[in-house]
Formats: structure tokens, C-alpha cells, sequence
């Protein structure tokens, strides 16, 4: 065992220079230092993202508010939405996946390290293309302005004719070079877990968060590429005069919806499928039981993995399909609830009859079952073409994926930074500041969204930039603002304990959690090769058999 | 805990995975999979909206000797990897060459084609709609076959520096996966360019 080896690295690490250390950042191929590259720039956007949304929400605090113009009211809208789709939350979750997919097959790297390096750098340069679009948007003359088409962008809003200067170009080139990007990792991912686990560790004994991404990876490859084709289509419309989307030369704007929604609806999958991944880990440890039902739940996440790509029109229903077209995807909607709300099960029956300890990480799966069950729900109701007439385009489905985005799959990454900061950082986070990140970031989340449903069943359409007095939605947009309020005070609190834990936390344990995957069974921060010797694996939870020599799982299993 | 708790068995049986090569390449092929079937649906959902000529009927010729070309690179390719794999690094070079010659023959033919379009026929890509999804959908696969082309020139140099070795023919093999699904969307681009859509 190299101990000597690993005790030689940390002394060399603390006495280089500042600027050499940084170069190994940039040039890093390492896949531990590019999860956390992709996770400080995720949360960079975050805030950037969140300062947006609380533009949108001061705006519409009052009716005839003044706060923003109308044309910012719409940068503002697409560029948050197109911020924390592209350039938040899948960062962070490739960010997790890359640090810690490694770490749990017990291998030293990715399957392609450069490609990893590769696929961070080209979503880093989307995001900055997408913010250059601030002072390039008009092309460089002029005050310059972002792109204001919706995170749909749908025709023909983007044409020339309606779209001058280069907003919509930044707009489509950001989406075309980190969309290169999440493919390379999307293969990456797929080709590590394939290829790169320890000796023992067949398919059957991978830990959930390993096989979810399997999933994800499939989705990603398959889900960005048409995404990537409609930018490249738009991109030939806009400046070669192609007609794909100019109704005016008999093409046609409903074929771009078709093309950004069989993107967009796996895309939501992309999103949840690594938060149920991180709930997947997290609760069984938090309970002291392993996961319950462990084949239901792989099987129940390709079944989400392949019906994801046949729901995509439920976002097209007032748009006028056949009723053969309505009815199928309102059929694949139901059907897609099925394998999702047996997932719920399973975390439910992992928590049943365990010891449950509830820690920060803990709290947030906690939340992120209650809240991702109702989101499911008003799914299931927008899911019923009918209902969906009444209520498409307004602030009821506004409120539903905020429900999915914020109330399941943020909660969930914050339920992922707390469980995995101490093996992350070497420190251990303050348990006290994280439980009042999550009691306000709760009551926040609460008062913003239950809230919003209302006023969308009042009828109030979502991207207006004001709306008229005497509806019965002042109260209920004044509550929706007050909810941001706690939520920032919440977000204040959780990058606060972050940095003062990194710098001044108690030093964490290599195993701070009596965890059972693999990534527990290193040092907390582990060595630059993770593993001095690669693991030998014959169970699902290896560290429990090493613990437990008396009663190890293989004899089980 | 250190890692060194976990000591291999002795009688252990052997540990055998996939090849990460052949599966990130199955997994991007997967991806360019996925961007062809969107231009192909564009291209089969606008066969006759054209408002305005030329159309297609009117200016297409089937390329039959592109196609044979192109076609018959995928065989060559695979005697080229053969031929490397049983260590014959002479006879690779050789199929390896040809192949070359065939995907240049190709993109040639391609690029006559599109002088003789645009220059004689007047279909440029801002036409109308056949030339929009005509010269999208023939040119993202022209590309593809381009990004191949430089590939295997690379492998030719290396080829013809010495450098290339029977321990190569994983690489080589991987590759030519590549060189067969470019040429399988040929297969597709010709039927519904050529065969459907006229």
C-alpha cells in the first residue's frame, strides 16, 4: 500500500505556487478536479440564473409594475430559463456524475479523460457565448441585447424578420457547442461505467447512482442530438436563407416544436434521473437499510429511460394534432407515471422500519419525495389533453416544473452537495447552517410555488411582463414574490456554510457517513489516482462486507 | 480505511469488460444516429411542399457510381483492418490507400454534383425548400464523410512513416466502425434523396 505515496502528494500539493496549481486546473484531465470545475460553475450560474428569476418576480409583484421594460422582461425570461436548464443543472449533475461514477466502480478515471475535459470546456464556452450575447447581441455596434425568443424559441420568433442582430445566433450557438459537449459526456459516461469497473462488480452489483447514469448517458446521446440538429437547421435558416422553419416557403413552425420537444421531454429525464440517483444513495444510508427492491428500481428507470422519448407532444396538445396524436401521448404520459411512482415506492419502503437519521442531506430526499410526488401529480393533470387546453400557457404549468426542477431535482442536488462535501473537500459542512438552508429554503419553495399554481387556474398566462388589477392574482403574485425572499436568504446560508466549511470545517473522516459504496473506502479528499490498489468487489455494498465480516451481503445476493 | 483492505483473490476467475473503443464509438455512432433521423424526418416531411422549382425530379441524377465508390470503401476498409490484424502491415496500407482513393472519389463526385446544381440548375440552399433539405441533409453527410477522409489520411502518413503496427488494429478496427456507419446513412441519404424523394 502506497501510504507514503499519498502522503508525499499532499505535501507537494500545499507547497507549489498559487499560479501553477491553477494552471492544473485548466489543463486538468483528472476527473475529480473537472466534477468540481463543472459543479463552481454550475453554481456560478445559479446565482446568475436566480438574480434573473428574481427580476421576473419583482416585475410582477404588483400589477402595472414598472421594475423592467417589456423587451427586458423577455431577455430575462429566456435567459434564465436557458441558464438553468443548460448551464445549471446539467453541469451539476455531470459535474456529481464525473466526480463520483469513477470513484463508486472503483476505477481511476473516466473511460476517455480528454473527451471529459473536452465536453467541460465546450459547455463552459457555451455559457459563454450565451452571456456575450450582453454586449455582442446587436453585433457589437450599439447597446447590444440577449436573446428574448423564449427557451423554446419558437418559430418563426426566430427568424431574421423578427429576430434582428445576433441575439438568436449567441442564443443557438451556445446550445450547439454545450450540446457537443453533454454528447461527449453522455459517451463518457456510458463507456466508463461499461468499461472501467473494478473486478467483481458486474452489472447486477453496481451501486443505483452508477446504473441511473448508465440511463442518463443513454438519454443524453440520443435526447441532445436532435436538439443539436434543430440548431444546426437553425443556424442554415438564419444565415444561409434555408427554409426549414419559414412558413412563408412552405415550411413549417410546428416541425421545430416537433424537434425541440422530442429534445425537450427526455431532456426532463436527463434532468430527474441523476436526482433519483443521489435519493437512491442517500436515503439508504440515512435509514441504515440497503436501497429496497434494487432490480425494480434499474428496471423502472430504463422503462423511464425509453418511454421518455414518446411523451414529447403532451407539450404540443393545444396545438392541433389528430385525436389518434392526443391520445397517445396522453396514454404515454400516463404510462410514464407508472415506473416513476414505483420508484417513490422503493425510497418509501427503504425508509420503512429503518433507523432514520435526519441529517441535512437527509432532510433535502425527505423533501425532494413529498415535493417530486406532487409535481408528479399536477404531471399526471397536464398529462389529460382536455385539462391541458384549459391550462397550457399559463402559470399552473409554470408552477408544475418548477415543482419538478426546484422541489425534486434541486432538492435532491442539495441533498448531493451535503452527503458528498466532506468526501469532496476533506471538511466536514456545519449541520446547524444546513438545517436552517433547508427549513427556509422549504418554506421559500412552498410559498413560491404551491402559490403559482393558483393563479394560473385564475387563468394568468405565463410570460406576460404585467398583467391588469381586479383578477384575483395581485395576492397571489405578491405571495410568490415574498417566497424568493426566504429562498435567497436560503441560498445566502448554503454558499456561506460552503465556503466557511472549506476553509474552517472540521476535517471529515474518510467515511464520515458508515457508508457502504466504494467511493467511502478512499481518503476524504481522495488521491489524484483514487485508488492505491483497485478494489475487489462481491456485493452491492462492499463497505458493509468489510465492516461486517461476520455477515457479509454476498452470501445474499 | 485504505483501499489496501481490498486484496485481489488468487483463485479469482479472470475480469473481462468491454472494450471502451468499441463502446464509445457504438455510443457516439448512437449519437450521429440521432442527428441524422432528425434531417432525414425534415427532408421526408418536406418531399413535394416546395412552393417554387426546381424540384426534385426535374434536376436530380442518381449518382450510381458514387455510391458504388463509396459503397465499396466499406469492403476495402475491412480487408484494410483484416490484412492489419494477421499482421500483414503491407497489404493494410494497400486496402488502406484504395479506401482513400474511394472516399475522395466520393466527396468529389458530391462536389461536381452540387457545381453542376447550383451553376447549371440554379438550387442553391436558399431556393426553396428541396434545396434547403437537399443540400442539409447531402452535406451533413458529405461532412461526415470529410471528417473520415482526414482520419484515414492521418492513418496513411502514419502508414507510410512506418508507424503503424499490428498492435494498432484495435484502433484501426474502431475506426472503421465509424467508416461503415458513414456509409450505412449513405445508404439511407440515397434512398430517400434519390430513390423516394423523387
Amino acid at each position: 500500500m502506497s501510504s507514503e505515496t499519498i502522503a508525499l502528494t499532499t505535501i507537494g500539493e500545499a507547497e507549489r505556487p498559487i499560479g501553477e496549481r491553477l494552471h492544473d486546473w485548466v489543463v486538468t484531465v483528472d476527473h475529480k478536479k473537472l466534477g468540481i470545475l463543472y459543479i463552481l460553475y454550475a453554481l456560478l450560474f445559479l446565482v446568475i440564473g436566480g438574480i434573473e428569476a428574481t427580476i421576473l418576480r419583482i416585475q410582477l409583484i404588483v400589477p402595472h409594475n414598472h421594475f423592467v421594460s417589456p423587451e427586458v422582461f423577455n431577455r430575462m425570461m429566456t435567459m434564465h430559463g436557458t441558464t438553468m436548464i443548460f448551464f445549471v443543472v446539467m453541469p451539476i449533475l455531470f459535474g456529481f456524475g464525473t466526480y463520483l461514477i469513477p470513484l463508486m466502480i472503483g476505477a481511476r478515471d473516466m473511460a476517455f479523460p480528454r473527451l471529459n475535459a473536452f465536453s467541460f470546456w465546450m459547455t463552459a464556452f457555451g455559457g459563454l457565448l450565451l452571456y456575450f450575447s450582453f454586449i455582442g447581441g446587436n453585433g457589437l455596434y450599439g447597446a447590444g441585447a440577449a436573446p428574448d425568443v423564449g427557451w423554446w424559441a419558437y418559430a418563426p420568433l426566430t427568424s431574421r424578420a423578427f429576430s434582428v442582430g445576433h441575439s438568436t445566433d449567441f442564443w443557438t450557438l451556445a446550445l450547439l457547442a454545450s450540446g457537443v459537449g453533454s454528447i461527449g459526456t453522455g459517451v463518457n459516461f456510458i463507456a466508463t461505467i461499461l468499461c472501467m469497473r473494478c473486478p467483481g462488480m458486474t452489472l447486477g452489483k453496481m451501486p443505483l447512482l452508477a446504473w441511473l447514469n448508465l440511463v442518463v448517458g443513454g438519454m443524453v446521446i440520443l435526447a441532445i442530438s436532435p436538439l443539436t440538429a434543430a440548431q444546426i437547421m437553425l443556424c442554415i435558416d438564419r444565415y444561409l436563407g434555408g427554409h426549414f422553419f419559414d412558413t412563408q416557403a412552405g415550411g413549417s413552425a410546428v416541425l421545430w416544436m416537433h424537434f425541440f420537444w422530442i429534445f425537450g421531454h427526455p431532456e426532463v429525464y436527463i434532468l430527474v434521473v441523476p436526482a433519483f440517483a443521489f435519493v437512491s444513495e442517500i436515503v439508504p444510508i440515512f435509514s441504515r437499510k440497503p436501497i429496497f427492491g434494487y432490480p425494480i428500481m434499474v428496471a423502472a428507470t430504463i422503462a423511464i429511460g425509453f418511454i421518455s422519448f414518446s411523451v414529447w407532444a403532451h407539450h404540443m396538445f393545444t396545438v392541433g394534432m389528430s385525436s389518434y396524436g392526443n391520445s397517445f401521448f396522453v396514454f404515454t404520459t400516463m404510462a410514464i407515471a407508472v415506473p416513476t411512482g414505483i420508484k417513490i415506492f422503493n425510497w418509501l419502503g427503504t425508509m420503512w422500519g429503518g433507523k432514520i437519521q435526519f441529517k441535512a442531506p437527509m432532510l433535502f430526499c425527505i423533501g425532494f419525495l413529498f415535493q417530486f410526488l406532487i409535481a408528479g401529480l399536477t404531471g399526471i393533470m397536464l398529462g389529460a389533453a382536455p385539462f391541458n387546453w384549459q391550462l397550457s400557457g399559463s402559470y399552473f404549468v409554470v408552477a408544475h416544473f418548477h415543482y419538478v426542477i426546484v422541489g425534486g431535482i434541486l432538492f435532491a442536488v442539495f441533498g448531493a452537495f451535503y452527503y458528498w462535501f466532506p468526501k469532496m473537500s476533506g471538511r466536514m459542512y456545519n449541520e446547524t447552517l444546513a438545517k436552517w438552508h433547508f427549513w427556509l429554503f422549504l418554506i421559500g419553495f412552498h410559498m413560491t410555488f404551491d402559490f403559482m399554481h393558483i393563479p394560473g387556474i385564475l387563468g394568468m398566462p405565463r410570460r406576460i411582463y404585467t398583467y391588469e388589477p381586479g383578477r384575483g392574482w395581485e395576492f397571489w403574485n405578491l405571495i410568490v414574490t415574498i417566497g424568493v425572499l426566504f429562498q435567497i436568504a436560503a441560498i445566502l446560508i448554503f454558499v456561506g456554510n460552503l465556503l466557511w466549511s472549506l476553509f474552517k470545517g472540521d476535517p471529515a473522516s474518510s467515511d464520515p457517513w458508515d457508508a457502504w459504496t466504494l467511493e467511502w473506502s478512499t481518503t476524504s479528499p481522495p488521491p489524484e489516482y483514487d485508488f492505491a490498489t483497485l478494489p475487489v468487489v462481491k456485493s452491492r455494498r462492499p463497505l458493509w462486507d468489510l465492516k461486517h465480516p461476520e455477515d457479509p451481503d454476498w452470501k445474499y445476493e | 480505511m485504505s483501499s489496501a483492505a481490498f486484496i485481489r483473490n488468487a483463485a479469482e476467475t479472470e475480469w473481462v469488460l468491454p472494450s471502451r473503443g468499441r463502446v464509445g464509438m457504438v455510443s457516439l455512432i448512437a449519437a450521429e444516429s440521432a442527428i441524422f433521423t432528425i434531417f432525414v424526418v425534415a427532408y421526408i416531411f418536406y418531399i413535394g411542399k416546395s412552393l417554387s422549382g426546381p424540384m426534385p425530379k426535374d434536376v436530380l441524377e442518381t449518382p450510381i457510381f458514387n455510391t458504388i465508390c463509396l459503397l465499396s470503401s466499406s469492403l476495402t476498409i475491412h480487408l484494410a483492418v483484416r490484412a492489419l490484424r494477421n499482421a500483414r502491415v503491407n497489404a493494410f496500407g494497400l486496402w488502406w490507400f484504395i479506401t482513400m482513393v474511394l472516399g475522395t472519389i466520393f466527396l468529389v463526385g458530391t462536389g461536381r454534383e452540387w457545381q453542376r446544381l447550383i451553376f447549371e440548375k440554379g438550387l442553391t440552399i436558399s431556393t426553396n425548400l428541396f434545396g434547403t433539405t437537399y443540400y442539409s441533409l447531402v452535406g451533413l453527410h458529405a461532412f461526415h464523410v470529410t471528417v473520415g477522409l482526414i482520419g484515414i489520411v492521418l492513418a496513411m502518413i502514419f502508414t507510410l512513416l512506418g508507424k503503424v503496427e499490428p498492435a494498432h488494429s484495435e484502433r484501426v478496427d474502431v475506426f472503421s466502425m465509424y467508416w461503415h456507419f458513414v456509409d450505412a446513412v449513405w445508404v439511407v441519404v440515397f434512398t430517400v434523396v434519390y430513390v423516394i424523394g423523387r
